[in-house]
């Protein structure tokens, strides 16, 4: 067991975990935050991209004592005074979703491009997302709503 | 995945004193964590050398670019001395996996993990590479020694890595369009001493294709490839492309490759 302690979402968190725990586990199971999705849980579907020291990472694949003294954003973190912020508000308007499954992931590895590109290209997008699937949208929305968040953002 | 006891370590000493036979260092953990999750590797002590610091970080001079074993992919990619010295090489690492990947996978990972279709070790062929480790220095063509398999030694850590700069390189692939890891991925350097053709993703394990490396050293022009045989024995045939089709995109990225340099 390794006890922790991280930010997450602007919270200190203190936790006694067993060794092998996830990051993506710790966030599900021990805080109970379910917006970070588990997909393939072998880093290669990007449903449960979180932020880590303010960089996009797959949560399934980093251990949770690794992180220890980090500050980790999910998607519960988000949220604002009770309002989306501008990426969410963006996938909702421009129906970047369907199933809503890759939703989380894609809305925080979409964040990250933005702090690296302020107005990407749709193909910049597109490789950007190259760690986030989608089964539903074939893509075309999800760029759409990254474009326009650029815009609010 | 199974349970192990999980170690951060402050420096070399104590990291390599903690290794044992049933013991991994952790770096990215890119590899590592999906391949214990999957039951294809279980460990005692995971040993995390991420917090090392002197393995981390880019020296570049005007022979030679040493880049700290737990230097990210993303550090790669956007080292403006990386692009000013050797630029293929910062373009081969912004085109691994995808930027949560770039976010954690270093470069010692990768070359210590040698998987047949990595990146990385195209780039130790090509650039002349010496692996530095706790205990030696290895050349890039005495450190690949199979499929997944390297000279190190149990409880042996890489420190980092040295690139020759040649005159001119370029690393081009054609990527598994799901995984981003190269069907075949050819990185051609010119030096003063010769050409070097590191292939990847086409055998069970990189390797210097010294048929077209001393065409390309009598002319360094495509032309010069065309009349190069390339034999389909001993290429990986699986469902993403046969053996001849492998042979082939090695001469065609080979070309593709001497054409953008």
């Amino acid at each position: 067991m390794k006890k922790i302690t991280l930010e997450v979402n602007g919270k200190k968190v203190s936790k006694e975990v067993p060794d092998h725990t996830v990051l993506s586990v710790f966030l599900r199971e021990v805080l109970n935050l379910t917006g970070t999705h588990v997909g393939c849980d072998t880093s290669q579907c990007g449903a449960c991209v979180v932020h880590a020291d303010g960089k996009s990472i797959k949560s399934c694949t980093a251990l949770a004592a690794d992180l220890d003294g980090s500050k980790v954003t999910t998607i519960e973190g988000l949220v604002s005074n009770g309002k989306m912020h501008p990426m969410q508000e963006a996938f909702k308007k421009l129906h970047g979703l369907q199933c809503g499954f890759c939703t989380p992931g894609m809305v925080m590895s979409a964040i990250d491009l933005l702090k690296h590109k302020k107005n990407p290209s749709d193909k910049e997008i597109r490789d950007w997302l190259e760690g986030n699937i989608c089964r539903c949208t074939g893509y075309q929305n999800i760029v759409a709503a990254v474009k326009e968040a650029a815009t609010k953002m | 995945m199974k349970t192990f006891n999980y170690h951060s370590t402050k420096d070399v000493k104590e990291a390599t004193k903690l290794a044992s036979s049933s013991s991994a260092f952790l770096a990215g953990g890119m590899t590592t964590i999906p391949s214990m999750k999957l039951g294809l590797a279980s460990y005692k002590d995971i040993i995390d050398i991420k917090r090392i610091k002197k393995l981390s970080g880019i020296k570049v001079s005007a022979k030679s670019v040493t880049i700290g074993a737990i230097t990210k992919h993303t550090e790669v990619a956007n080292s403006k001395e990386i692009k000013k010295a050797i630029p293929s090489l910062a373009v081969l690492a912004e085109g691994i996996g995808d930027p949560q990947v770039r976010n954690r996978g270093t470069i010692g990972g990768s070359i210590a993990n040698n998987d047949p279709s990595a990146d990385y070790p195209s780039a130790c062929i090509a650039l002349n590479a010496t692996i530095h480790t706790n205990s030696r220095k290895i050349s890039a063509d005495k450190f690949f020694v199979g499929m997944f398999e390297t000279a190190l030694k149990k409880g042996e850590l890489i420190e980092a890595v040295e690139f020759q700069v040649p005159e001119k390189s370029c690393y081009q692939k054609y990527p598994n369009p799901a995984s981003r890891y190269a069907i075949v991925g050819v990185y051609v350097a010119k030096h003063k001493s010769g050409v070097n053709v590191g292939v990847t993703g086409a055998k069970s394990c990189v390797y210097n294709e010294k048929n077209i490396a001393s065409a390309l050293s009598k002319s360094f022009s495509s032309s010069a490839v065309d009349n190069v045989k390339i034999s389909s024995s001993g290429m990986n045939s699986d469902i993403h492309a046969s053996g001849e089709y492998r042979a082939n995109m090695v001469k065609i990225f080979a070309k593709k490759a001497v054409d953008a340099c």
